[in-house]
This record gives C-alpha cells, sequence and structure tokens, in this order.
C-alpha cells in the first residue's frame, strides 16, 4: 500500500516547526506504523535529508516511550494500543496522514515527533512512592489486600506514563496519569502512610508543571492504550480534596526534617 | 510537645483553592446551589399552565417574605461569582497549558456539551441578564411591562419572536450545560463507581432534558395560544 503522510518537522525545541509531506510507498500491512517509519526514515537516509525523529524502545507496548497523534487522536485510531503496536493493516492504500507530537506546554518539543516527558518524572519523585523498612524481606502474606483492591491498584498501575492522556486532553490536563499513580499506591496497604501528602503533593506538581485542570471530558480515558478509566480522577479528587482539609502539614509547616 | 502545626481554616481555605481541584470542588458545590433554585424556578414556572391569576398570586407570595427572598437573592448571586470566576480561572489555565494547538484533532470518546461548557456557560450567563431585566426588572421588557404581573408580562415577552427565540437557544444550550455539570459533580468531588457512574450519567441526561423540555414549552405555549390567548 501507499500512504500519504503530512509530518511535523521540528530541528530543535528553538525552531518554529512546520509540517511536511511525505510519500510511504511499500508499506506492508503486516509492518507496525514505527517499521512503516523506519522505511520512510531509510529513504530520507539514502536521499541525505534528516530522517524524522520519534521515540520508542521496547516496539511491545509496555514501555511507553513511543507516541504521537495520529490524524487528530493520540497513539491513531485503534482503541487501547500504542503506536508501536498499531499496525498498518488498520489502514487504506491512499489514506493520508496527519503526525503531529503530542502538544502542551509542559511537554516542549526536543526533535519532530518527540517530546520532554521530564515533567512525569518530577510529578512521580513529588509523590510516586512508598516507605518501606530496610532489613530482611517481610513475609510474603504478612499484609493482606482484598482481591478488589488488588485488581484496582493494579489496573491504574498498568499506566506506562506515554502521556497520550496530555496529548488528548482538551485541557492538556495530566490528571489520568496522576490519578493513576495516586489510586495505585492509595488502594495498597502499604500506600497508605503517605497518602494524604502523595495526593497534596503530586496535584500541586503537576500543577507546577503547566498541566491544565481536568474538566471530565474523558478524550484521556478513550485514548489510553493501557485504557485507565476515568474512576481514578475521581478518586485522586477524593483523596485530595480530604487532604487539603484534614492534612495537619506536618512536614511543610514546621519546616521539619520531613 | 507535638510538632503539629495546624493551618488555620482561612489559610486551608486558600489553598484549597489555589489547587484546580479545589476550583472544581468550588464549581461543583455553586453548581448544586444553581441547580436548586432552577428546580425552584421551574416549578414556579410551571404555575403558568393553572392561569394568570395563580401564576401572580405566586409572584406575590415571593414578595411577601422580602428577608427570605433577598436572601437567596444573595446566595445565587454570591454562587453565581464564584462559578464563572472559578470556570474563567480554569480556562485561562486551558489556554495556557496548551500553547501550540494541533493541525488536526479529533475527539474520540467525549460530549459536545462537555467540550463546551465555557461556551454553553456564558452564554447562559448572558441570557440571565437578559432575562433579568426583561421579566424581572423590565428594563428590557415589553413596553406593557408592570411589576409583580408575571403572567402578563410573561405573556407579553414570548410574542416577541426573537426574544423567544433567544429564550429557547439559551434553554437548549441550558440543556447541554446541566448534562455535563450535573454527572461531573459527582466525579469532582469523588464519587465514581462503574456501578452507578452509568446511571448518574443517564438520570443527568434525562433530568437536563426534562428541565430544558419544561422551560421551552412556555414559549411554544403562548405561541399557540395555550397560555394568553385571554390577553
Ligand atoms: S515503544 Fe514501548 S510502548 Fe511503544
Amino acid at each position: 500500500m501507499r500512504l500519504t503522510l503530512h509530518v511535523w518537522r521540528q530541528k530543535s525545541a528553538s525552531d518554529p516547526g512546520r509540517m511536511i509531506q511525505y510519500e510511504a510507498r511499500n508499506v506492508n500491512p503486516d509492518m507496525s506504523f514505527l517499521e512503516m517509519l523506519d522505511v520512510v526514515n531509510e529513504e530520507l537516509t539514502v536521499k541525505g535529508e534528516d530522517p524524522i525523529a520519534f521515540d520508542s524502545d521496547c516496539r511491545e507496548g509496555i514501555c511507553g516511550m513511543c507516541g504521537f497523534v495520529i490524524n487528530g487522536v493520540a497513539h491513531g485510531p485503534r482503541r487501547g494500543t500504542t503506536v508501536c503496536q498499531l499496525h498498518m493493516r488498520k489502514f487504506k492504500d491512499g489514506d493520508v496522514l496527519y503526525l503531529e507530537p503530542w502538544r502542551a506546554r509542559a511537554f516542549p518539543v526536543i526533535k519532530d515527533l518527540v517530546v520532554d516527558r521530564g515533567a512525569f518524572d518530577r510529578v512521580i519523585a513529588a509523590g510516586g512512592y512508598i516507605s518501606v523498612p530496610a532489613g530482611s524481606a517481610p513475609d510474603g502474606n504478612a499484609i493482606q489486600v482484598p482481591k478488589q483492591n488488588a485488581d484496582l491498584a493494579m489496573d491504574a498501575a498498568a499506566c506506562i506514563g506515554c502521556g497520550a492522556c496530555v496529548a488528548a486532553c482538551p485541557n492538556a490536563s495530566a490528571s489520568l496519569f496522576t490519578a493513576a499513580k495516586i489510586t495505585h499506591l492509595g488502594v495498597l496497604p502499604q500506600g497508605q502512610p503517605e497518602r494524604a501528602d502523595r495526593a497534596m503533593r503530586m496535584v500541586a506538581q503537576a500543577a507546577a508543571e503547566g498541566f491544565g485542570s481536568c474538566t471530565n471530558i474523558g478524550e484521556c480515558e478513550a485514548v489510553c492504550p493501557k485504557e485507565i478509566k476515568l474512576e481514578v480522577i475521581a478518586r485522586m479528587n477524593r483523596d485530595f480534596i480530604k487532604a487539603a482539609w484534614t492534612n495537619r502539614g506536618t512536614s511543610s509547616a514546621t519546616g521539619g526534617a520531613g | 510537645m507535638s510538632s503539629i502545626a495546624i493551618d488555620s481554616h482561612l489559610h486551608k481555605a486558600i489553598r484549597f483553592y489555589q489547587a484546580s481541584i479545589g476550583k472544581k470542588a468550588v464549581m461543583a458545590v455553586t453548581g448544586v446551589v444553581l441547580f436548586g433554585y432552577l428546580v425552584g424556578h421551574l416549578a414556579g414556572n410551571m404555575q403558568v399552565y393553572l392561569g394568570a391569576e395563580q401564576m401572580d398570586k405566586y409572584a406575590a407570595f415571593l414578595h411577601s417574605m422580602p428577608l427570605l427572598l433577598w436572601s437567596v437573592r444573595a446566595l445565587l448571586v454570591a454562587s453565581v461569582v464564584l462559578h464563572i470566576t472559578a470556570s474563567l480561572q480554569l480556562q485561562k489555565l486551558k489556554l495556557d497549558a496548551r500553547p501550540a494547538g494541533y493541525v488536526k484533532k479529533e475527539a474520540v470518546d467525549s460530549s459536545l456539551a462537555s467540550r463546551s461548557m465555557i461556551w454553553s456557560g456564558l452564554m447562559i450567563a448572558a441570557f440571565v441578564i437578559y432575562h433579568i431585566l426583561d421579566l424581572t426588572t423590565g428594563a428590557a421588557g415589553a413596553v406593557q411591562f408592570r411589576e409583580l404581573r408575571a403572567y402578563e408580562n410573561l405573556v407579553y415577552s414570548f410574542r416577541r419572536v426573537p426574544v423567544s427565540g433567544f429564550y429557547i437557544l439559551g434553554m437548549v444550550l441550558l440543556g447541554m450545560h446541566l448534562y455535563h455539570g450535573l454527572w461531573s459533580i459527582f466525579q469532582t468531588v469523588g464519587f465514581s463507581h462503574p456501578r452507578y457512574t452509568p446511571v448518574i450519567k443517564r438520570l443527568a441526561a434525562w433530568v437536563a432534558i426534562l428541565m430544558a423540555a419544561g422551560f421551552i414549552s412556555i414559549p411554544i405555549a403562548v405561541w399557540t395560544g395555550l397560555v394568553g390567548s385571554n390577553l
């Protein structure tokens, strides 16, 4: 098959960037989307042009490295799928595709389709952890977790931090990501000690990074390759509201070691 | 000695509001107040079908308790101010959060109502201002405006086609705004459950449609002569 691609090309963070048209010939329907781009890039390299930059690593939908917007949809038309797992058989011969990077102030474009998602790392660092005692490993089943909480935590933990939620959100909000992390730890007994602080700090960090605010639109849930549900955002809201009014602020108010 | 320093309530409230989740919670709570008012307003309006006497009696009844009337009005104005202020601040956050947009952007799975809240909200605000000038103070009312003659004022006002048109448009937007707003209240304050949320969404849709239909029925009743044919 043969495709027309309109790709966002931007040399560097300071370059204004623009859409450039390419023809992808000899596209095999069994190729993944990224393999198709690899082939286009080979041709570009042979012609002495700069290949299209895009992120990828595992190419099996588990690392969260890949991702860009295809015809206005983050990770393309197939639900619950990263671009690396999206196959060309999903498209028709002669299709015209627009490829754009994630768009958000907190995700500055580094080059072409590659954005800097360091903001996510800083949101995680703000509270996406639990404190564990050092020393010998605890008994396997010493802490019991109800099955439904274990399932909820696992579903939330499936988030690979790709950033599609931010890209799809009309508010460029990182709520689905932040809430997935808060839910993942917040429904487990091990996550309780920091639960209130976690909600306060991660929410504050996401705001400080310049992400927008959630208005319950639901585009994030629709494009999430791991199908994280909007329910996690309600859980984050609940944790945050409760913490904001009841947290006694041991660490911030006293300026102690905490 | 305890090392815990407890924040003052004011400090907490300010910090809470500074977070976008706090602003949304304020929108949810004020939204509940405004929704409560709409239910009462619709119930009052439906008395138009009981005739002029009943309608005017109801208007006089409301005005017979000035303290209560003005307390409710004050609560409503405060709610409207908070609701709009928070929404404009969130809109600014939105605009700041994505300085460069997409060449192509597709809405995959979201309602038009959810994506147009700011616009439906601003249109409703404009409508409410006109509506008060038209039917409460009479400043923009029909020539025949007479204070507390609610029934007559309403009939003469709705006989003007552009006024009815604006009213109907406003109520359609109100229905959309209510649908997304009503179920969002639950999501925003932290209630979401795979069993109940779909029910809440369906109920929100029905309440929104019924309320919009109730309001819209009035100008239609005036046009068709069901209401006010004796005037
Ligand atoms: S490259 Fe790892 S998820 Fe796509």
